[in-house]
């Protein structure tokens, strides 16, 4: 009987790490990509909410979840485009205006929440998706292959980036804008327009990582339901030393760690929830602090890119 | 000489131009929502100035934004970003509650002022570590701050909903995470028959100490010096690291005493909703703006800090008015922020224009090397 316990708390654990860590991937992967271009876009948190909020809404609406992505998609790319507008035409200071827009989106998330909606009401998610045979193998089956499409987008988009980060044209021009401006430019590359691109790509990914909360995970709306997610996805860009797969497997830690303490939590430990839920953020510290020492960030990371003379 | 100070008056103006850019987007955005834009920024207009006792409202909420600004001020001064007024004010707030609990009965002339020095001492520990995480790890500082402040606020709500939890609200069903009240001879005095407190003139005085700190003091041109050329300062003999760490802490610090203030001036306990913005009001977050909008000097910050506690006042009345939630506020601070750090492009591009011009015209050189103090 004890066996049986453990054995399926270990496949709940890990089963539900890894549809946690699907917010992050999505917020995380836009981010490594805006970051490696030289922009560190820290309104992360504020377009989450507003597509989370985006998805909720027209999916309530319309019954359309795919609608309901859409919408987040479109917001989370007016967001990026806005902040790609601000960092890159006119050169603000990337943190700060960061904080702007997150501080924007929480509070507009927030208004439209309480104008349009006033309580807090439940949608039906994207299902699981029981892939045939594979989804049938005991403990594996379990944990990888009963997950919503949203999951397993997420995971097929770690190779997908790191593909084109590496070994495409527009990797290539990423990389160079983000390493060194100055060359990419005199060799005939756009700086700004490949940071548009790339900000405006984080900003959809940001939407959707919003999404993949309202109309995947949880399937509501409340006000704030991020707290703080978006924030730690970015850290995890740092922690992942800019790459991909570095960025899915700090994501995949901290899911882990979030579901356990969740578990935990249902469980009845004796431990103070809110001690619990301060251990993400613990982590999120540690990490980069340890993570700092090791890689080396993108050269032009947070500068703003002008032409001499 | 006359068209120096012409483009000088623009300077200091471009934050008034960026909030009023920002404060059309925010009409679009009420027009939108179906709500009447002018009718709207009247109602926060009447809700924050139209009394005697809202425009004591107003200087009631500019307090905390006041002290959170003043430590923004010397952070950014030193180019660090300190997010995380909310988690220094929450941690200053629970030393100085934890002080004048335990010394219940105790003289107020003794107590509050050490209730504000432990507070301030909090809050400055608590900015110590993305400090010194900053300079001795390289952490950027924005992701730490945010986290602490995450931490903190898990902090307030384990120890205000147990170890901390006023004992009446121990025994009832509702158990509002909230601290025992404070022996009534705590209370800071209230200068004027509102709930206007001396808070407001320990904020005011400190802005004054710390536009000193900053221009008339060593650590001050230290800390400036390293906002402006780390490199340079290294060769100039100043301890780079050292200077982020103090940065911080002073940060910090200021934020931990907005804390305890907001105890002893307004709520005479500790209380929350389980959210930061639950105790803090989100005056962590609008200090930040409100020192923006101040160009991160001092004494700018005090006419800053009494707007945006009019942006806070007004949107009470405009949410009972007109049933825009007060939220829009939040947004609307997040609007300011991104316009003020905006328009800071036109500022360095005059600056750049004057350099030239003085490159060009070398007698001019002492009137532009001249400190500009903001």
């Amino acid at each position: 009987m004890g066996d049986v316990l453990t054995t399926s708390f270990f496949i709940g654990i890990l089963a539900s790490g890894i549809r946690l860590a699907t917010p992050y991937l999505y917020a995380g992967l836009g981010e490594t990509l805006s970051q490696r271009s030289g922009v560190l876009n820290l309104g992360v948190e504020g377009q989450m909410l507003m597509g989370a909020f985006a998805a909720f809404y027209v999916t309530f609406q319309t019954g359309n979840l795919w609608l309901g992505m859409l919408a987040a998609i479109i917001v989370g790319a007016a967001m990026g485009l806005a902040m790609a507008f601000v960092t890159i035409n006119l050169q603000a200071e990337q943190g700060i205006s960061g904080i702007g827009f997150y501080l924007f989106g929480l509070g507009m998330s927030t208004l439209l929440f309480q104008m349009l909606m006033g309580t807090v009401e439940t949608v039906n998610g994207f299902p699981s998706i029981h892939i045939p045979i594979l989804g049938d193998i005991p403990i594996i089956g379990e944990i990888f292959f009963q997950q919503n499409i949203l999951v397993y987008v997420a995971f097929a988009l770690v190779p997908i980036a790191q593909f084109v980060l590496q070994k495409t044209t527009l990797g290539l021009k990423i990389r160079a804008v983000g390493e060194h401006p100055e060359a990419a430019d005199s060799l005939g590359v756009s700086v700004s327009t490949v940071r548009y691109i790339t900000v405006t790509l984080g900003g959809i990914m940001s939407g959707i990582a919003g999404a993949s909360m309202s109309i995947g995970l949880l399937n509501v709306f409340q006000q704030n339901m991020t707290s703080g997610l978006g924030f730690i996805a970015v850290a995890l860009v740092y922690f992942g030393g800019w790459r991909p797969f570095g960025v899915m497997l700090g994501a995949l830690l901290f899911s882990m760690v979030n579901a356990l303490q969740l578990r935990l939590q249902v469980e009845g430990v004796p431990i103070p929830s809110d001690l619990m839920v301060m251990l993400p953020y613990v982590l999120t510290i540690i990490a980069l602090v340890l993570t700092v020492q090791r890689v080396r960030s993108p050269s032009a990371l947070t500068k703003p890119f002008e032409r001499e003379g | 000489m006359k068209k120096f100070d012409a483009s000088q008056i623009i300077d200091a103006l471009l934050p008034v131009f960026a909030t009023l850019a920002a404060l059309a987007v925010g009409a679009v955005m009420l027009l939108v929502l179906g709500a009447n834009p002018i009718r709207a920024y009247g109602a926060l207009l009447e809700g924050a100035f139209g009394s005697g006792n809202a425009l004591a409202e107003t200087a009631v909420k500019a307090v905390p934004l006041l002290l959170v600004g003043l430590g923004i001020c010397i952070a950014f001064r030193a180019n660090v970003i300190n997010i995380g007024g909310e988690g220094q004010m929450i941690i200053g707030a629970i030393l100085g509650t934890v002080v004048g609990l335990e010394l219940s009965g105790g003289p107020g002339w003794l107590v509050v002022p050490l209730a504000m020095l432990i507070g301030f001492a909090g809050g400055a520990f608590w900015g110590a570590i993305p400090g010194a995480l900053k300079a001795y790890f390289g952490v950027n500082e924005i992701l730490s701050t945010v986290m602490m402040n995450a931490i903190a606020v898990q902090i307030m709500n384990y120890l205000l909903r147990g170890p901390l939890i006023d004992p009446a609200q121990a025994e009832l069903a509702s158990k509002i995470p909230q601290t025992a009240p404070l022996d009534a001879a705590f209370r800071l005095p209230r200068l004027v028959p509102t709930r206007l407190h001396l808070g407001a003139v320990i904020a005011v005085g400190l802005a004054i100490l710390v536009y000193i700190l900053l221009w008339r003091t060593t650590l001050g041109y230290r800390i400036r010096a390293v906002g402006q050329n780390p490199h340079a300062a290294r060769y100039g003999g100043i301890r780079v690291r050292r200077q982020i760490v103090i940065a911080l802490l002073l940060s910090g610090a200021f934020a931990g005493l907005a804390g305890v203030i907001q105890v002893y001036g307004l709520n005479y306990r500790m209380i929350t909703d389980g959210s930061a913005t639950g105790f803090t009001g989100g005056a962590g977050f609008n200090g930040i703006v409100a020192a923006l909008f101040g160009q991160l000097h001092p004494i700018g910050t005090i006419p800053a800090s009494f707007l945006f506690g009019a942006l806070l006042v007004g949107a009470n009345k405009l949410q009972r008015v007109m049933q825009v939630p007060s939220a829009f506020i939040i947004g609307l601070n997040g609007l300011v922020v991104v316009f003020v750090v905006s328009s800071d492009i036109w500022r360095r591009k005059r600056q750049r224009r004057r350099q030239i011009a003085a490159t060009h015209q070398p007698e001019r050189e002492t009137t532009l090397t001249a400190e500009s103090g903001g």
